[in-house]
């Protein structure tokens, strides 16, 4: 089959881009979307022009370096899967499928559709952590963690960090991913310690790097791929709020 | 880094200081401000209705003479104006600086962008917001100043009401900015709640029903008046 595809190009950070039209040979229904864009970077290596840039790694939706904008839609249409996880069969050859990189300030472009998404290790390095006790390992009964904690942090646990949440956000906020981070640590015993200050540090960090502020239209947990809730959003909201309450 | 050295700076401020520096406390303080001007519109809702008792003129009387004792006549009606400027102005503020922010933080948009997920009302926060400061402002000159009303008169509440939902303009004015309020209620009071970090189950019911129940009391007076039931 034949499928039409305008595809961002950009040589480098500072260099203006633009939509370009590729039509690609060769593609079957069962090719996952990374795999169309593998077809088309040998034919342009094949014609000596530069293939375009793209993260990749697991290519089974677990590591969340792939993701861009498909056709205005992070991932793409698939409901909570990852760009590589999603397949040809779901496009119509007859329509383009425009492929841009991440848009936001925090995620300056590098080439074509590669983002540098450090600014998320940065809201990490801010809270991402809980105090352990060291010396030898604690007896797997020795705290008990409720089932429902348990689940709760497990969902959230579930985010790979791939940036489409701020992608898809009209105001650029990185909040699904902070919070997914916070609920994640702060609702374990093991994260108690930290709970408040941690969603204070890492929100007040996300602010400094100029992600957009949250204000619940719900585009965040639409496209990501982890279905991480909207629920996770108000805990965050609450530990953040507390913190501001009792520090000072 | 620079973000290092600043990380927990928000501890050595001020509480009001600490909770405006955050996008999560601006928030918050919309949430709180919008709260006040929802119950402040609920009870101008109900107060409306007395003009179906026949006698919203005294009404008008009962408010300025509330707690006159105290805050003098009239003083309880200013005592309410001071705080919902207060409101009214925060809430602005916040909102303003929470859009030009989220402007900041994607100068370059996309090429193609469908609407995903976001419904009318979230999506219609920022202008309906606009919409009903524009028509407070022009509501104020009609029915509080006078200035704008056909009537015109101070203390003639029925008079002046009829007076203005006799014109088809005036009432579709009213109709634009009070399914403007009932859209912005309705995903403002489930927005606020979750601000302040909570997430009731039911918050999304209510906040339907309670902007339905808004919107529909505050437009039966122009209707009732545009169609005779209330001369």
């Amino acid at each position: 089959m034949r499928y039409r595809v305008r595809v961002w190009r950009q040589t480098g950070p500072t260099a203006k881009g633009q939509l370009v039209d590729y039509e690609i040979d060769g593609v079957t229904a069962e090719m996952s979307f990374l795999e169309m864009l593998d077809v088309l970077n040998e034919r342009l290596q094949l014609e000596g022009d530069d293939p375009v840039a793209f993260d990749h790694d697991c290519r089974e939706g677990i590591c969340g370096a792939c993701g861009v904008m498909i056709d205005g839609v992070a991932h793409g249409p698939g409901k909570a899967t990852t760009t590589c996880q999603l397949h040809m069969r779901q496009f119509d050859p007859a329509d383009p499928i425009v492929v841009e990189p991440w848009r936001a300030a925090p995620f300056p472009v590098l080439r074509d559709l590669v983002v540098d998404r450090t600014a998320l290790d940065r809201v990490i390095e801010a809270g991402g952590y809980i105090s352990t006790r060291a010396g030898a390992a604690p007896d797997a009964h020795a705290l008990p963690v409720p089932k429902p904690d348990a689940d709760t942090a497990f969902e959230a646990a579930a985010c790979i960090g791939c940036g489409a949440c701020v992608a898809a956000c009209p105001n650029g906020s990185s909040m699904l991913f902070t919070a997914a981070k916070a609920t994640h640590l702060g609702v374990l015993p093991q994260g108690q310690p930290e709970r408040y200050t941690r969603a204070r540090d890492m929100v007040e960090t996300q602010d400094d790097l100029g992600f957009g502020g949250c204000t619940l239209t719900g585009e965040c947990t639409a496209v990501c791929p982890k279905g991480i809730p909207l629920s996770t959003i108000s805990r965050l909201n609450h530990d953040v709020l507390s913190a501001v309450l009792r520090s000072g | 880094m620079a973000l290092t050295l600043q990380r927990g700076s928000l501890g050595r401020q001020g509480f009001p200081r600490r909770l405006w520096s955050s996008t999560v406390g601006k928030k918050a303080v919309m949430a709180v401000t919008g709260g006040i001007l929802l119950a402040y519109v609920v009870a101008h809702m109900v107060g409306n209705l007395t003009i179906f008792l026949g006698d919203i003129d005294g009404y008008g009387v009962f408010l300025r003479r509330l707690l006159a004792p105290v805050l003098g006549h009239g003083g309880f009606v200013w005592v309410i104006r001071v705080v919902l400027l207060l409101a009214v102005v925060l809430h602005m503020t916040a909102a303003i600086q929470l859009a030009r922010r989220a402007a900041r933080a994607r100068p370059v948009g996309y090429a193609r962008r469908p609407r995903v997920q976001g419904g009318y009302a979230a999506r219609t926060m920022r202008w309906g917001g606009v919409i009903i400061a524009l028509f407070v402002v022009y509501h104020l000159l009609d029915l509080t100043a006078g200035v704008l009303n056909p009537h015109g008169v101070e203390g003639q509440i029925h008079a002046n009401v009829i007076a203005d939902f006799q014109h088809w303009y005036v009432v579709a004015a009213y109709t634009l900015a009070v399914v403007a309020l009932g859209l912005h209620l309705r995903h403002g009071m489930w927005s606020a709640l979750r601000s302040l970090g909570r997430a009731p189950g039911a918050s999304s019911v209510m906040a339907l029903v309670v902007s339905v129940g808004i919107t529909v009391g505050f437009l039966s007076v122009p209707y009732a008046v545009l169609f005779g039931i209330v001369r």
